[in-house]
């Protein structure tokens, strides 16, 4: 289904193509797993355009796409780039294409990756574009999620924080929606998610979504967490502010569910405790491992390979 | 008061049924400052809607663009075609599936307001579009711009 295809939105995704891509991922994670890698890429070329710098994504593209034996083209920041000379997006776009076999892509500007993917011939993949979409963050933790529980169907899953900035949050509800969980959202006064976003999943997929303002998650199967987008708020002590009196701490995990797994994309700052990195309940750096076997999955199928 | 007499147009395009005090709105979108002969109606008496605007365009039609920029203001507007002072061609705009190149993302963060994209929006539930860029979801009356 992705073959030869572009990964933009989780809006292009079908369920099935999902299900194809988690049981890709675990047959790489096995593989990884049994220290063994593939070459199914050894002639291929994978360029990784950061345009927003992000060190942990682009290590985990790049990390899968070397597992897959492929080589990688890195295109530098923008300092270093004829970008700031006023090359247009799309002129870098065509020349990295007539270079590679796959792209992948983060930008700042919203829908970037959407116009990227009509400009090239080959493959690309969305590694964040703005505040829009990060599709590979969701299909990663719909993967964790999955491999953590065994299910995603029925689960009880918290996304909490700054649901009103953050991308990944939107669609991780979106994901979640499509395979049933039942979804609480906990976020600080007016950082809630947007209202259209809830509806649209409510209609489309008939799911459960509760919205709270207390953090207690003592109902929770998972709680993902994740940071105040500091840098949306034109007043920084207030981002400080609704950080502070949001902040997850040793007391919010008294009776909690004993199996409750706390997820994170990462990186996180200040809104835990970092105590609870040694609690049975912190697993994201082990969700961040797993971005590795999604990524090479995903690079594969969409590869052909 | 009598009755307020217009002028019949030969040839050109009757646009009816625009909401009472959009009138302006339409004539301003079609940019009609080119010496075209236009008469803009206002608070007319409609069974239909109680009061409307109506728009008379001497010597031209609307093109596809046009049209969907006159269902966003005017989504119950109607266009009579006029040849020789009689309606040939009557119809009623219609919201398309995909507005392209009628209107700019709303959103400043959209690509399309950086590079150079044409911008569509497809519609939606509830006659909404989302722009298939940046993804944002915008009632119809937010893509005037
Ligand atoms: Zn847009």
């Amino acid at each position: 289904m992705l073959r030869g295809n572009d990964l933009i939105s989780v809006r292009d995704l079908e369920k099935a193509d999902i299900e194809q891509l988690l049981k890709r991922a675990e047959d790489m994670d096995r593989t990884l797993g049994a220290g063994r890698t593939l070459d199914i890429l050894k002639e291929k070329i994978v360029a990784t355009l950061f345009f927003e710098p992000s060190t942990r994504t682009k290590m985990s593209f790049q990390t899968a796409a070397k597992r897959l034996g492929a080589q990688i083209l890195n295109f530098t920041s923008m300092e270093s780039s004829s970008m700031k000379k006023g090359e247009t997006l799309a002129d870098t776009l065509r020349m990295v294409d007539g270079y590679a076999d796959l792209l992948i892509m983060r930008h700042a500007a919203e829908g970037a990756a959407r116009y990227a993917a009509e400009v090239c011939k080959h493959p690309l993949i969305n590694a964040g574009d703005g505040g829009n979409q990060h599709p590979t963050q969701t299909l990663l933790d719909l993967f964790t999620i999955r491999k953590m529980k065994g299910k995603i169907q029925g689960l009880s899953v918290y996304l909490v924080g700054d649901l009103k900035y953050a991308r990944t949050m939107r669609s991780l509800l979106y994901g979640l929606g499509m395979f049933g969980a039942e979804i609480t959202l906990v976020a600080p006064a007016g950082l809630e998610m947007d209202p259209k976003m809830v509806e649209e999943v409510k209609e489309k997929f008939g799911t459960s979504v509760t919205q709270k303002t207390a953090l207690n998650l003592s109902g929770a199967d998972v709680a993902y967490v994740c940071r105040v987008q500091k840098e949306r708020f034109a007043d920084p002590y207030e981002a400080e502010k609704v950080q502070k009196s949001f902040r997850i701490t040793m007391d919010a995990l008294k009776g909690v569910k004993d199996d409750l797994a706390i997820l994170h994309p990462l990186p996180k700052i200040d809104e835990m405790d970092p105590q609870i990195d040694a609690t049975k309940y912190a697993r994201y750096f082990e969700q961040a491992k797993l971005g590795v076997p999604m990524r090479m999955a995903i690079i594969a199928e969409i590869m052909g390979e | 008061m009598g009755e307020l007499v217009v002028e019949k147009i030969e040839n050109g395009t009757v646009i009816d049924h625009i909401p009472a005090g959009a009138g302006l709105k339409v004539l301003n979108l079609l940019g009609i400052g080119d010496g075209t002969k236009v008469a803009l109606l206002m608070n007319v008496p409609s069974k239909r809607v109680g009061k409307k605007d109506i728009v008379k365009i001497s010597g031209r039609q609307l093109d596809e663009k046009e049209v969907n920029k006159i269902a966003i203001i005017a989504p119950n507007a109607t266009l009579n075609i006029i040849r020789n002072s009689s309606v040939v061609e009557k119809s009623e705009v219609r919201l398309p599936k995909l507005l392209a190149g009628v209107s700019k993302c709303p959103n400043p963060k959209c690509v399309t307001n950086s590079e150079k994209a044409e911008t569509k929006f497809a519609q939606e539930a509830k006659g909404r579009f989302r722009c298939s860029y940046c993804e944002m979801l915008f009632e119809a009356k937010e893509l005037l711009v």
